[in-house]
């Protein structure tokens, strides 16, 4: 019984690791391409673990000092887009949800089903008007396109589920509005804060399409900068690959991290859907 | 940018749980800000995009009122046309295919595998990595010549492919790339709908002797029905608006082989300049979006009526 029990267990642990495979398998040449010297990258049949490891194809993404800049950039415009959506949607997630204005919520919706580039038009149109075009307000500006609309849903949805009692106790003992929302249903709802501010980083640094078309040579991302490398550098594989390594690292161990919450984060609604 | 709100659609149709009765409108000082913000980011470049549609007007040169001209200009505009088919033909593979492999991945995670976290979480980093950067290694990949993809089609004696380079393969070779990143969301969405299924119906299939296919048919595959919708219109809306990897990989190219209604729009508001134009293309390409997202919203409530009435 127990033997079979064992097999069983293996069995399924071998599906899994076909299921995982693609990933795995991927990530794993990514990595090979980052650490071979163009002599390997260029070999027919392809090289999968080199002699020699071309550390200097970091080295060389660190030491343009453009990288920096770069990074930077994607620093100050993710942070603040983050930090700017959670101030201002944490509060009116907390006003919907207690309003149970659902209808609200529609509107966000529809930003949600909206292409990005249509924003693009006249925002780009307008900053150039406001003669923004040289500074990274634009780019902050375009990802609360993207921050605020996560950042509103998802505490709706975690202030749907916390109780009511406390904070009706709390209006009884005299406190106001705001005093029941700072003290009591906000310290209440720190692992939706959480979940929401995860999410937000990672869509706000994944994001590139806002950089292509607002970002100038000073003001570009590590996205839209690691795009651009591309078209110099079309036949130095091991440079890009660094490069594109170095720019999704921090998302990936992010997702590792805090594995739980995102997984949290992207299915609760669903699971309350159906 | 994508999966941001996913969860979420759904509670739009649902009531709050009834709770003491107050005042709401109290709670207005909380949701002015976000209505601030949301109305000019997104609700002010809305009305302007469509009034800008109306306009003949490129970027530096004259505006004139044009009426409806761009949008009859659109009807007969042979490469806006071809791209509302590339989309259409991307976005039905681009939905299937992850629906697909998203739906068995989650009944195998669904099942008790050995250290199910860790994979889990591996099987979840392609939906959560840059696009650009993945779609860099991705070009790679398919280079004719040295890609690896070519190598490993050569082991198994099947000839070298074309992938992006050909038009007739560039669509589902993006498809690919996009089926790859996005199959896990699919998983997680389904695998929420696995989690709420009661083991009651699987005792009495066991006893009356069900294989196991007539149980996915019977009882799992109603019972997940409506997760199922819910990634459909997910996957569609997503699938609809991609960007990231058709840009950075084959510009929409070869040609115009893998140009959809977003890179045409592109190319027209801002290679071209002109933002008339690509206003009233925009409008169109939310008019549809909008259109096809409501459809499924709408089969999504039927299949929630017929089949979770009877089950839950």
């Amino acid at each position: 019984m127990s033997i079979r029990k064992i097999t069983d267990s293996l069995c399924l642990f071998f599906v899994g690791l076909v299921l995982v495979s693609p990933a795995v398998l991927f990530f794993l040449w990514m990595i090979s391409l980052s650490l071979k010297f163009e002599v390997d990258n260029a070999a027919y049949p392809p090289v999968f673990i080199p002699e020699r490891f071309a550390w200097k194809n970091y080295t060389g993404v660190f030491e343009s000092n453009r990288f920096g800049l770069y990074f930077i950039n994607s620093l100050i415009v993710t942070g603040t887009a983050t930090g700017l959506a959670l101030l201002i949607g944490v509060p009116a997630g907390y006003g919907i949800a207690r309003m149970r204005a659902t209808k609200a919520a529609v509107v966000v919706l529809i930003a949600r089903m909206t292409p990005g580039l249509s924003y693009l038009i006249p925002l780009f149109l307008l900053f150039q008007w406001l003669g923004l075009m040289g500074t990274l307000v634009p780019q902050i500006i375009a990802h609360l396109v993207i921050t605020v609309p996560i950042v509103i849903w998802i505490m709706i949805g975690y202030f749907e589920t916390t109780p009511l009692e406390l904070e009706e106790a709390a209006v009884i003992d005299g406190a106001n509005r705001w005093e029941v929302f700072r003290h009591i249903a906000l310290p209440i709802a720190k692992p939706g804060i959480t979940v929401a501010f995860i999410l937000a980083v990672i869509f706000s640094w994944n994001n590139f399409v806002f950089g292509v078309v607002l970002a100038g040579r000073e003001t570009r991302t590590l996205p839209v900068a690691v795009y651009n490398m591309l078209s110099f550098e079309q036949l130095s594989w091991g440079p890009l690959a660094a490069a594109a390594l170095i720019v999704t690292l921090p998302v990936l161990i992010l997702t590792i991290i805090a594995q739980r919450q995102i997984v949290a984060g992207l299915t609760a609604g669903a699971v309350k859907g159906g | 940018m994508s999966t941001i709100a996913e969860p979420q659609l759904t509670s739009v149709t649902e009531a709050a749980p009834a709770t003491g009765a107050r005042p709401p409108s109290t709670y207005w000082p909380f949701v002015v800000p976000a209505v601030a913000v949301v109305g000019s980011v997104i609700v002010f470049p809305w009305a302007f995009t469509v009034w800008m549609s109306l306009h003949e007007w490129t970027v530096g040169g004259a505006r004139r009122f044009a009426g409806l001209s761009n949008y009859l200009r659109l009807a007969t505009d042979e490469r806006f046309l071809t791209s509302v088919w590339q989309t259409l033909i991307y976005t039905v593979l681009a939905v299937v295919l992850p629906l697909i492999f998203g739906t068995l991945a989650a009944l195998i995670f669904n099942s008790k595998v050995p250290l199910r976290g860790i994979l889990r979480g591996i099987f979840v980093m392609p939906m959560m990595a840059t696009p650009v950067a993945i779609a860099l290694v991705w070009t790679m990949m398919f280079h004719p010549q040295l890609g690896v993809l070519n190598y490993l089609l050569s082991l198994v004696g099947i000839g070298p492919q074309a992938w992006v380079f050909s038009p007739s393969t560039v669509i589902p070779s993006l498809v690919l790339v996009e089926t790859w990143q996005w199959t896990p969301l699919v998983m997680l969405i389904v695998l929420g709908g696995l989690a709420a299924i009661p083991t009651e119906p699987y005792e009495s299939a066991a006893i009356d002797g069900a294989t196991v296919f007539q149980r996915f048919r019977y009882i799992t595959l109603p019972m997940i029905a409506p997760f199922l919708m819910v990634a459909v219109i997910i996957r569609t809306i997503d699938a609809l608006k991609s960007f990231d990897i058709i840009y950075a990989i084959t510009q929409g190219g070869p040609g115009t082989a893998s140009e959809t209604i977003n890179l045409y729009l592109y190319s027209v508001a801002f290679a071209y300049y002109d933002v008339g134009y690509g206003s009233a293309i925009a409008v169109v390409f939310f008019g549809l979006v909008i259109a096809l997202s409501l459809l499924m919203l709408h089969l999504r409530q039927r299949t929630k009526w017929t089949d979770i009435q009877g089950g839950a």
